[in-house]
């Protein structure tokens, strides 16, 4: 029997496997042999699916039902029901959080929904281990395309015109930086692909290469062609073993069926494509850093100009480009520049993949037209916050990026309007935060981070991120002095016009957009000795508010220094010296009876709070 | 793989149209296997493999099989429900492996609507 009747799309993307894909496959195998439906049904292993907080996941075909975490202990269930009597199966369904029905179809799911897919048109869809699923999907068709029909200056005209800008986080046309390279004379040039995905939280290229190698590797093709270079890397760090397998597996598949190397396809262009593993450091995402780091060197920036496209890797004129961009590019050469143009904006065309993440309720890899309200990807798609709390602020643009809060969410997702909040586009990192977030421990996070990734190559990156993160380390812990907030913001600036490179130029956002809407959350942690959001912890103290405990003993079982005392119907109380100010209480209480006040608050709570709440509504 | 040329990507892609016909939609015909315990009990099993093997004979990429729950009519099992793109969906009940095999040649193939072994048309569909 050679017909197959259904196609389970099983996601094998990074988190799924971590979930558990493997034994689920072995698991469905077998069930399938023992009801008899191993020929006619196949389970197909995909790239990364977006939906990664509930995996593993599958989708079932041509039924389009969506099935979520899935475990070994249900397959033989669903096997049963759906693949032998045809009956969809309800338990593992996708479920709203606030509704409890059942939503079987993929496209009907609100995650997926409002997504429109262009650079993961594939996602879910192939197998990426072979190519010929990925011709079948119209694969290669651009290079056929551009390699027999088209001059570089078409090619590089179409690009221009379709607006597309680099996804990997400056937003450069990517038109223009081909056309500067493809105008620099030269017996050999470069065409690179930035895989240094270094953001934290992000992890839109990962998915990418893990999902659909060979739209990255024909976006490469297609811009070889368009500046006359001959030889290519793919930069890809080392922490991504799945990328790697996979991207190795369809150069060798592409070179194999002539679609790199020498005289591809026939037509006497000549492409030879490698791999270059990066050892993980966040400057080698920079250009010319990484363009050392692959020549064997130190990954250091180097001063600009001159730029890449004229001394690039190994002095050659060289082009590097975002995963994220290079897999737009085959669809853009099939559809035209005002195909692509048809979705986003006049300054910020077609769709932008952000990895959402944080307190939101859907955690995934999203797709979305730019231009959609902020607030469209955080609640429609990402399902609000999670546990039903408040939002405060989402963090873009990772390292580099800023804090949005609550009042500008409806603003457009564009480059400008963005960049106008302060936080930027980025490579697509997007952390959700909630209430219990705080926002100087939050900058002192992102501090940590490029401190510590600085390569120490200029002064003012090197030292400059040292005392920034220095200072919030101290206003975190009750140290902060009243000249603090004006020295950060001064810091902030030099360190950004002085820097070698974007790392430097970039590592201050977080601290000035926080400052920008959270200052009042910096000076009650330098003046009051305050952390309202309970996170730091020598700037608490908690307070069971007598009137509102209901004895429930939750807080008093959860406590881990058993600073808590109270009995059923005597409303608890907290021994403040026991207390470690961990705010396990505060998570734990349903009734919302536990206060946070200023360290070492003597007096009364209440009259306390109520004198803040209403200082808090005049100043509005 | 051997090199490809531009013409053998098209042929790359016409062989896989099957697979992808079943994941993107853009079938023209489903055929619905009813597989209730009372449809497998009836021989439901026999009705979809004989589907399956009329189907891989005449190499169509347009043809879907899907199965579905019991339809509530267990005395006349099995049953299977053909649904051509742009009419009314036909059940057919107490099917045979010959009866399948003249539906699927006459009302799949040729258009026409076996009425001697039809219970009904214009049922309900499955998602």
């Amino acid at each position: 029997m050679e017909k197959v009747r259904s196609h389970l799309m099983l996601c094998a993307g990074t988190g799924c496997v971590a979930s558990g894909t493997t034994k689920v496959k072995a698991a469905l195998e077998e069930e399938l042999a023992k009801k008899g439906l191993s020929e006619e049904i196949k389970i197909v292993l995909t790239g990364c699916n977006g939906y990664c907080a509930e995996g593993p996941v599958m989708a079932v075909y041509p039924e389009e039902v969506f099935y979520q975490k899935l475990t070994v202990e249900e397959v033989p269930k669903l096997v049963e029901e759906h693949f032998l009597k045809g009956r969809p199966y309800q338990k593992l369904m996708f479920r709203e959080p606030e509704k409890k029905t059942a939503i079987p179809a993929m496209k009907d799911i609100p995650f997926f929904k409002h997504q429109v897919l262009r650079v993961l048109r594939n996602k879910g869809l192939i197998d990426p281990e072979k190519i010929e699923e990925y011709i079948a999907r119209d694969g290669y068709q651009a290079v056929a395309k551009a390699l027999t029909a088209m001059t570089p200056e078409e090619i590089i005209k179409t690009v221009k015109d379709s607006g597309l800008r680099g996804r990997g986080g400056a937003g450069f046309l990517t038109g223009l930086k081909w056309e500067f390279a493809s105008k620099v004379p030269s017996a050999v040039k470069f065409m690179l692909c930035n895989g240094d995905e270094g953001d934290p939280g992000a992890f839109m290229d990962r998915s990418v290469m893990e999902a659909d190698p060979h739209s990255v590797i024909e976006g490469m093709i297609i811009g070889a062609k368009a500046i006359g270079a001959n030889y290519g890397y793919i930069y890809v760090r080392a922490e991504y073993p799945l990328a790697v397998k996979r991207l190795r597996m369809a150069i060798d598949q592409a070179t194999e069926a002539g679609l790199l190397g020498k005289n591809i396809l026939d037509t006497g262009f000549d492409f030879e494509l490698d791999i270059y593993l990066g050892a993980g450091a966040f400057v080698c995402g920079e250009e010319t850093a990484l363009m050392r780091s692959i020549e064997g060197k130190r990954g250091m920036p180097r001063p600009r100009p001159p730029f890449p496209a004229v001394k690039g890797l190994w002095d050659k004129p060289s082009v590097l480009n975002n995963v994220e961009t290079l897999a737009q590019i085959s669809p853009i050469i099939l559809n035209g520049s005002e195909w692509y143009r048809s979705l986003g904006t006049e300054k910020s065309a077609g769709t932008k993949v952000f990895a959402l993440t944080g307190a939101v309720n859907n955690v995934g890899l999203v797709e979305v037209p730019m231009g959609i309200p902020l607030r469209t990807i955080i609640y429609d798609i990402g399902g609000g916050i999670k546990k039903g709390k408040k939002f405060k602020a989402v963090q873009l643009g990772g390292p580099s990026g800023g804090c949005i809060p609550e009042h500008l969410l409806d603003i457009p997702v564009t480059y400008e309007d963005i960049v106008a909040t302060g936080a930027i586009v980025g490579s697509g990192g997007m952390v959700v935060m909630d209430e219990g977030t705080c926002m100087v421990g939050t900058a002192k996070f992102f501090l940590e981070f490029t401190a510590d990734e600085s390569c120490g190559k200029c002064t003012p990156c090197r030292v400059g991120t040292k005392i920034l993160l220095d200072m919030l380390t101290d206003i975190t812990e009750g140290k902060g002095k009243e000249s603090d907030i004006a020295t950060l913001e001064d810091l902030s600036r030099d360190i950004i016009t002085t820097s070698l490179c974007g790392l430097g130029q970039t590592a201050p956002n977080p601290v000035l957009s926080t400052l920008r809407y959270f200052k009042h959350e910096y000076e009650s942690h330098i003046h009051q000795k305050w952390c309202k959001a309970g996170v730091c912890r020598n700037l608490t103290t908690f307070w069971i508010d007598e009137k509102l405990c209901k004895a429930c003993g939750a807080c008093l079982r959860a406590c881990p220094s058993k600073a808590i005392v109270g009995e059923k119907k005597v409303p608890h109380k907290i021994i403040q010296e026991l207390c470690v100010n961990c705010r396990t209480c505060f998570d734990t209480c349903k009734f919302n009876s536990i206060r946070i006040l200023p360290a070492g608050f003597e007096g009364d709570p209440n009259e306390f709070l109520a004198k803040t709440a209403a200082g808090a509504k005049e100043e509005k | 793989m051997p090199r490809l040329t531009v013409a053998d990507l098209q042929k790359i892609k016409e062989k896989y149209k099957a697979d992808f016909t079943l994941r993107e939609g853009g079938y023209t015909v489903k055929i619905i296997v009813h597989m209730g315990t009372c449809g497998i009990a009836a021989g439901a099993r026999n009705i979809m493999t004989a589907v399956m093997e009329e189907i891989a004979k005449v190499n169509r990429n347009d043809i879907i099989v899907t199965t579905s729950g019991c339809a509530g009519l267990c005395a006349k099992e099995p049953l299977a429900t053909v649904e051509l793109a742009n009419q009314p969906p036909v059940r057919y009940s107490d099917l045979t492996d010959e009866k399948i095999r003249e539906i699927f040649r006459e009302h799949v193939l040729g258009g026409k609507p076996v009425e001697k072994y039809a219970l009904v048309t214009g049922c309900e569909t499955t998602y």
